[in-house]
This record gives C-alpha cells, structure tokens and sequence, in this order.
C-alpha cells in the first residue's frame, strides 16, 4: 500500500508555495517532512487532507488517482491529519469528541454513548494511549488532548496519518510517549508523515527524512546518513552554527527585581507562590520548567497582563507591580508572548498592521490621532527584511503566512526597539534552525547591547543554550537556580520536583 | 538573514500586490478583504437572486391569474411574465427613472446610511448594536428639543441640533458601553432592552408639557423652527442636505477606521481582544469608545425624520424601522464605510421603487420588505449564494474555518 503526490504544484496569490513535489508514503513507513520556514510543508499535508486543491498534479493510493474535494473526501480515502491546534470542543468529554461529526447512531438518531466510549476504550488499549473516555476535554494536559486527535484519527481507521508539528507544544516527557505512540501505529502497518523543525528528533524516528526548500523537495536523506549539522545544512543550504557563540555575560545593574510575587490562574487558584529573583543588565536569565508548573502566569504578571495578589514587581527601580501592558512598553518592555496566534497577533490583520501593533501610538506612525501609514509601511518593509520574514510583501494577511514566519513578525516587532527588559515566552517555538540561529543571536546582541534578558521555555536546550543563569520553576515556585556550566541532568532533575535543590553560584 | 534570496521573497517586496494593505488607497476602500471584486461578486449575486425570487413570489401571489396555470398555462405565463414584468419596471422606474424617482431614493437612504454606519462601526470592533433604533429617538428628540425651543440663524441652528442629536445618541449608546466594559453585560441584552425604553420615554416626553403641541393631547412635539430644518438641495425635490451630511459621515467613519488610531484599537480589538490587550489598548475604553461613535451615528440618523421630513413634529416612534433595517444594511455592506453607502443607496432605492411599484403594479408594499429580506437571507448565507453559482471558495477561506494551528 503506498500513498504518492506526483508533480504537485500549489500556487498562491504571488506564492508558489509548493513546486512539482513529489513525495511517497509506505504503510509502516515513518516519513520526517523537514524545511524552513515557508517552505510548503503544512501547504503540501493540507493538498493531501483535501484543504486545498493542488494548481496541478496527483494524489494517488496504490497507483490509482484520488481528487479530494474536502477532508471528508481524505478521511474516506483512509488519510488522517493531526494539526497542531487541536480542534476538540472543550467542554465535551473524551468519547463525545472523537465521535463528533461521525456519530455511531442507534435508531432514531439517538446517539449511542456506550459503543462510543467502548471504541475509544479499545483504541486507547491497543495502542497503549491510556485516555479515560469520560474525562472532560479541558481537564486534560496538551499531551493526552492530542492523544484524543490521534484516536480520532483512529477511529476514521486511517491508514495514513500525517502530524504537522506534533511536538513543540509538548514537554520533553510528552515527546517521549509520543513517540512511543507513533512507533506503534508503524508496527500497525501505519504509513506516518511527522514534520517538525527539531532535528533530533527527525534522527531519531524517521525511516526516511525528506527536506524541502522554497516549496520543492531538495534531499532525501536516511537518518543513519547525516547528522543534525548536516540536515540544517540541507534544509537552509548554508552551515547553520548550532550552538550560541556568545561572550562571558558581564551582569551591571539590576533591572528587574521580583520580590514574593504571588499570582492567581484564571480559576483563581495561586499558581505562583512567592517567587523571587533578579536579572541585571546584561544577562540572560532562563526559566526551565515542565508547563503548567506557573511560568505563564508569572509572564502574565511581570508584563502587565495580570494583577498579582501580593509581592512586589521593580522595574530599574521603580513599582511596576501593577502597570499595564502599555505602561511596560513605554518603560521598554519587549514581550514575546507564549501564545502567538492568541495575542501576539491579530490574525486577520495585514503584516503591516501587526508590525505597528502595539506602538502605532508613538512617532512616528502616528501624530496624534492620525496615523501615518506610509511610516509603516517603511518600517514593516525594513523589518521583514532584516528578520527574513518570508512572505510576499507586507501588506499580505498575516494569517496567510507560515507558522514560523509569523512568530518571526512578533520577534522583529519586540527586538525593534532601545529595549531595557526583554521578556520571552517560547521565543522560537515552530521556527527553522536558520532562523533560530539568528533570533539567538538578537537575543544575546540585546544582551550585549545593555538589555535584561528573561527567557521562559519548557525547551530545555533553548534555555541551557542561551542562559547565563537558570532557574527552575517547580509547582509555582523557583525549585533551583544553576549557572551556566550545570548539566541537563541536574536541571532536568529539578524540573520534576525531585531534584535536592542544587543551589549553585 | 540567509544570503540566498529565496523567489518568493523576489515576488514580493519588489512589487506588493497592487490591491491590498494600508499603502494603497483602493485596498483601504475595499477594507478587510484583498480584492475588490471578491467583495462585490457575492453581495451582487445575492440581489440578483433576491429579484428572481422575488419574480417568483409576485407570480405565486397573483390570485388573479393562479387558477388560469391549471387550464391555461400558455396564457398564464405570459400574464405572470408581464405582471412581474410591470412590477420590476415600476420598481426602476420609481427609484431611478426621472429626477424626482433619484431625489426620492437619496432621500429615503439619508437615514439608512447613517444608521447602517452606526451598526458597521459596532461591527467592526466586534460589538452587534442592536440599539440604534432606540439611539435615533433618542438622538431626534435631543435634535427636536433644540429644533423647536430655539430661534438662530440656520447655519448655527441646524449644526446645533445636530450635535444634540450626536450627544444624546452617544450617551444613551454609551450605557451599553459602561455596562459592558463595567460589568461584562452583554450589549445585545441591554441595547434591545435600551430600545424600549427609549420607545417609551420618546412617547413619554411627547406629552409632556415641555414637547407637547399646544392645544393636542395626543402624542405628538411642536413644530421644528424653520431655521431648523433641512433645507433641499433642488427645488421641491425632497432629498436635502442631510443626504450631504450622510456623505460626510461615510468619509468620516473611513477615516476614522482606517486612518486613525482609534479605528486600529477598534479593529484591532473587534478582531482580537486578548490581542488588543497584550498590545497595550484598554479594551474597556475601546468598547466604551465604539458604543459612543456608534451610537453618535445613530443620533444623526434620527434627525432626519425630524428635522429633514414634513411634519418636523415628532410622533410615537418617529424613526420607524430604520435601526433595524440597518443591521442588514450593514451586513449587505460588509461593514465598510463604502459598502454601507451602496446598500443605503440599495435599499433607498427598493423603497422609493416600492412606493411606485404599489402604486402603479398594484403589488403590496409587503412584497417590497420579502425582496429586502430576501437579500438579507442570501447575504447572510455566502456559502448558499456561492453553491447555487458554483463559486470557488477561496483557499484563504479555507484556511479561516480550518485552524493550522502553530504549524501555519
Ligand atoms: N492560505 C494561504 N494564502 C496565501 N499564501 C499562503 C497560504 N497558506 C500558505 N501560504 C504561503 O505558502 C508558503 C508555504 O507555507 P506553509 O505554511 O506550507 O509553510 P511551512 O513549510 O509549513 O512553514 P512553517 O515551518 O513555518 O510552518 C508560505 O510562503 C506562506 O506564506
Ligand atoms: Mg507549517
């Protein structure tokens, strides 16, 4: 049983976003789709979902042509798709959401409960995912809600099944048992395409690793044959240096100093329990730490999104315990929020306007009320230039843009100013080693330049890559500090709880 | 930045795609969408459908020549064909077929602008005012009150009868505003609710002694100061200036919502509030600041049953229908400025057309408001409209109603 594109071009309003592709999937084969940002992956896996109908070429199932005219038509055709934001309604619980849209009716349209909880019961036991079909969908960690899409997918019995960036939301643990899952489903005699921008894993679970470039597919290589320098030279098509260079960090002056803050989630349960620490001028602070354990809710606090309920936030000094958003972005503050496409961008607003969304207040893009346009227009032209934002001008929906690309419009709207204070959440999530590589190295230039640097990510490397110092984050509260030279273990170890508070420099 | 300039990047920044983004002037007019023709391809399609329907409906409902169908159906068509035949002509022939049919179309969508504008700017910024009837009695009476109680010269007393009437209809829009942004109450509730008590406060006020017409005892004002009311722009022809003050207040809402930056926070915020407030705007405010501009709007649109139509008196629920009709007004316009005006001009010319087609066809004015629901119902529903003529979804569509997610 084999699944093959042939010759498949997509075109785009002035993108040609896929080039006479051609890929093939075997059953219980395991396909890694690697590429920059832009290159045509999602477009490509959305063709063969039947999101889009290719400009020309063919989808065909054991040789013979298959026409999609809507996913369904794909589901039929035995093709299943996982995207990365999970289409599950939140209040229904495990069994009501994997049947949704295919409900098991009795007579009389009455829907039958039981079998459906039984379907999913048996999936989940075959495959080993251990999902309860009566828990709530919202109760639930990303990591099991996407264990839901997968049975959902299952249940359609899929014979191909296609995960576009399944990893980056997941915790280092996640991933684990992800793959376990998808090793399973190959051993069922699954055909898998896994896209992803860490290339480690690619190495690690791919039969085959296929790289495109600029919407054409450039290499076929087999894990056993390249290493991780070797897949971003193929994917970018120049050496990508794959660890920070950066000086020795000379910390100055202390810029942000957090004092016992304590912080409420949105069910008002205290999610941070007194945290307290400083970054100076001129270092990288890291924040290591599984989700969930208050991260996003001290970010949340310290740029003005949420009111703590007790201790103390200084901004070079001075109380910013309860500013507002824009009370830190005139004081400075760069903010890469965790949520790109929740707020760090308003989707249907074109690059442009999300470039100037948060200082089109300020000259020159506005004099008083009156904003001027073509200020920018200039100033997205520049910036979408000098972060290598690929889209095909700035006056195009940022929603039209890939994913990387578009965190690639926040990162050069916050890094595009004198900035005092840089507070990142996740600050290269779905983005391409290339332009991780340069992101990195804005980052460590603001350092140079004099800025604090606060980075928060559950991507261990990125943190023990970038940081200065590191502290671990632990059920709301800070269970570690480490300096640069401590070990992914030690940290790791700490990350869960159980490490014994290795308090170093 | 890598050194390899990939193609795309070719296509793009030597040349933006002409139609689209704050740079050029036509993509701002055409708004949110990127094509011109995409905007009015479905809109237009869905009047046209609207009409044979409607051609349809008068054919059913002519109880003259139905039985004729079962024992004569040659004859049948062809008296239906003339019959929906004479009606459509009379619809044109009142709306546009002489200058007295022009005059009356403008002077019918005067109202219809400025209230469907009220509605669009709500829209915009993610706020359904249902309330702009209620903010256009409110809004003529303020307008009224100045119109009758006071004697200036017309070039002082017309633009401060106005600017009561924006007043009053910012105020009364703007209690939604605080409720929202105070409490979270949801402004379709209290701006419904709103309506009926500005109903009755407008009946009210109407007997009380300050509107009150000597010497009546029912519901009815004074009489606006002639230096109050509007004057016409030619001869006798009804159209007057506050069509002019519609045009103003098109240019107006355009600039406001694209030129300045309280139209960006009202966009910005409609489309995505956690967005707005991760950008530094005070989503509060901005609700506040939509409800006043809104219901500002509104006011305008209720001077001109006052101060712009014989009797310059008010009545019990003097501006009809209008706040209502503008929500669909609004929705026919995609919420453009622009669009606004056409669907105003659209529906100005339905009603004048209607007056005709009664009076001349003998259609019931009844069949009028079906046309006008007709096209509501297939605006409403693009995806209907594009099924029955095989339109192309576009694949940004597709990329809307499916979330890629991080993935792109
Ligand atoms: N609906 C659309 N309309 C116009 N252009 C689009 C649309 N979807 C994607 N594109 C363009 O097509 C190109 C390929 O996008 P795609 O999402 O396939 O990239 P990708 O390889 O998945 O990138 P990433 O790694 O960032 O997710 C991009 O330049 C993007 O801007
Ligand atoms: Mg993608």
């Amino acid at each position: 049983m084999e699944l093959a594109l042939a010759g498949v071009t997509k075109q785009f309003p002035g993108v040609l976003a896929n080039d006479d592709v051609n890929l093939t999937v075997s059953e219980g084969e395991i396909v890694a789709l690697l590429g920059e940002n832009g290159a045509g992956k999602t477009t490509l896996m959305n063709i063969l979902y039947g999101l889009y109908r290719p400009t020309s070429g063919t989808v065909s199932i054991d040789g013979k042509p298959v026409e999609f005219h809507s996913p369904g038509d794909a589901i039929k055709a035995g093709i299943g798709m996982v995207h990365q934001h999970f289409m599950l309604v939140p209040v229904f619980t495990v069994a009501e959401n994997v049947i949704l849209g295919d409900e098991p009716a009795k007579r009389f349209g009455v829907i039958d409960r039981a079998r459906a909880a039984k379907t999913v019961t048996e999936i989940s036991r075959r495959y080993n995912l251990d999902v309860d079909p009566e828990a709530i969908i919202e109760d639930l960690p990303v990591g099991i809600q996407q264990r839901v899409e997968i049975i959902k997918v299952l249940e359609r019995e899929a014979r191909f099944v296609v995960f576009d960036e399944p990893t980056s939301v997941l915790t280092p643990t996640e991933v684990e048992g992800f793959f376990e899952i998808v090793n399973s489903l190959k051993a069922d005699g699954k055909g898998i395409v896994f896209i992803s921008h860490k290339l480690g894993e690619a190495l690690e679970i791919a039969d085959r690793i296929v790289i495109m470039r600029r919407g054409k597919t450039v290499a076929e290589v087999l894990p056993g044959e390249v290493d991780e320098a070797g897949l971003a030279e193929l994917m970018v098509g120049r050496p990508v240096d794959l660890v920070v260079d950066k000086a020795e960090a000379d910390p100055k002056d202390v810029v942000l100093t957090v004092d016992h803050l304590m912080v409420l989630d949105d069910r008002n349960r205290q999610v941070v329990n007194g945290v307290s620490f400083e970054v100076r001028s001129g270092e990288i602070v890291g924040i290591a730490g599984v989700q969930g354990n208050g991260q996003t809710e001290l970010v949340e606090a310290l740029t003005g999104l949420r009111t703590p309920i007790g201790g103390t936030v200084l901004l070079n000094g001075q109380d910013m315990t309860i500013a507002t958003p824009r009370a830190m972005h005139k004081a400075n503050v760069a903010h890469v929020p965790e949520d790109r496409q929740k707020s760090g961008l308003v989707l249907p607003f074109t690059v442009t306007e999300n470039i100037v969304l948060n200082s089109y207040y300020e000259r020159p893009l506005s004099r008083g009320v009156r904003m001027d346009w073509d200020a920018a227009h200039d100033q997205a032209v520049r910036l979408v230039d000098e972060y290598d934002v690929r889209t095909p001008g700035v006056d195009v929906l940022v929603s039209n843009l890939s994913g990387g690309n578009q965190q690639k419009v926040i990162v050069a709207r916050e890094f595009d100013r004198d900035v005092a204070l840089v507070i990142a959440s996740q600050p290269t999530r779905g983005i391409d080693v290339g332009s991780i590589e340069y992101i990195h190295s804005r980052i460590v230039e603001e350092r140079d330049l004099g800025a604090a640097v606060l980075i928060v990510s559950s991507e261990l490397d990125e943190v023990m890559a970038l940081s200065d110092r590191i502290l671990v984050m632990y059920d709301g509260e800070i269970a570690g500090e480490f300096d640069g030279s401590a070990t992914a273990t030690e940290i790791g170890l700490a990350m869960l709880g159980s490490g014994d508070e290795v308090e170093a420099s | 930045m890598n050194d390899d300039q990939p193609h795309l990047e070719e296509n793009g920044q030597v040349e933006p795609p002409p139609a689209a983004g704050p740079h050029s002037t036509l993509s701002r007019i055409v708004g949110i969408g990127s094509s011109l023709r995409q905007a009015l391809v479905v809109p237009a399609l869905a009047v046209v459908t609207a009409l044979l329907v409607g051609a349809v409906i008068i054919a059913l409902t002519d109880l003259d020549t139905l039985p004729l169908w079962g024992t004569d159906p040659g004859e049948a068509f062809r008296l239906t064909m003339s019959g929906t035949g004479t009606a459509y002509k009379a619809l044109f022939v009142g709306s546009v077929g002489s200058s007295r049919a022009i005059s009356e179309t403008l002077f019918a969508a005067t109202p219809l602008i400025l209230a469907g504008l009220a509605v669009a700017v709500g829209f915009q910024a993610g706020l359904f005012n249902i309330g702009v009837n209620g903010q256009m009695h409110i809004g003529g009476m303020a307008a009224l009150w100045v119109g009758f109680s006071l004697t200036l010269p017309a070039f002082i007393h017309i633009p401060l009868a106005i600017a009561a009437a924006i007043m009053a209809g910012a105020i009364w829009a703007g209690i939604a505003g605080i409720l929202k942004a105070r409490t979270g109450a949801h402004e379709v509730i209290t701006t419904i609710m709103l309506n009926f008590v500005a109903l009755f406060l407008v009946d009210y006020l109407l007997k009380t002694s300050v509107f009150q017409a000597a010497g009546r005892n029912d519901p009815i004002s004074e009489k606006v100061n002639v230096t109050a009311q509007f004057p016409t722009l030619v001869g006798d022809y009804r159209v007057n200036i506050g069509f002019f003050f519609s045009l103003l207040a098109v240019a107006f809402v355009w600039w406001l919502m694209y030129r300045s930056t309280i139209g960006f926070e009202f966009r910005a915020v409609g489309f995505n509030p956690s967005g707005g407030r991760y950008a530094g705007m005070n989503v509060a405010w901005v609700y506040l600041g939509v409800m006043a501009v809104s219901g500002a709007l509104a006011g305008i649109a209720g001077t001109n049953p006052i101060l712009g139509l014989e009797p310059y008196r008010g009545t019990s629920g003097f501006a009809g229908t209008i706040g209502f009709d503008a929500i669909a007004l609004a929705l026919l316009g995609r919420s453009h400025p622009v669009g606004v005006l056409f669907a105003g001009l659209l529906f100005g010319a339905l009603r004048a057309g209607g007056r005709e087609m009664q009076g001349v066809a003998g259609v019931p004015i009844d069949l009028v408001l079906v046309l006008q629901a007709l096209i509501i119902v297939m605006i409403a529903a693009p995806r209907l409209v594009r099924a029955i003529y095989r339109i192309k979804t576009p694949d940004q569509d597709a990329s809307t109603t499916i979330s890629t997610g991080w993935g792109g």
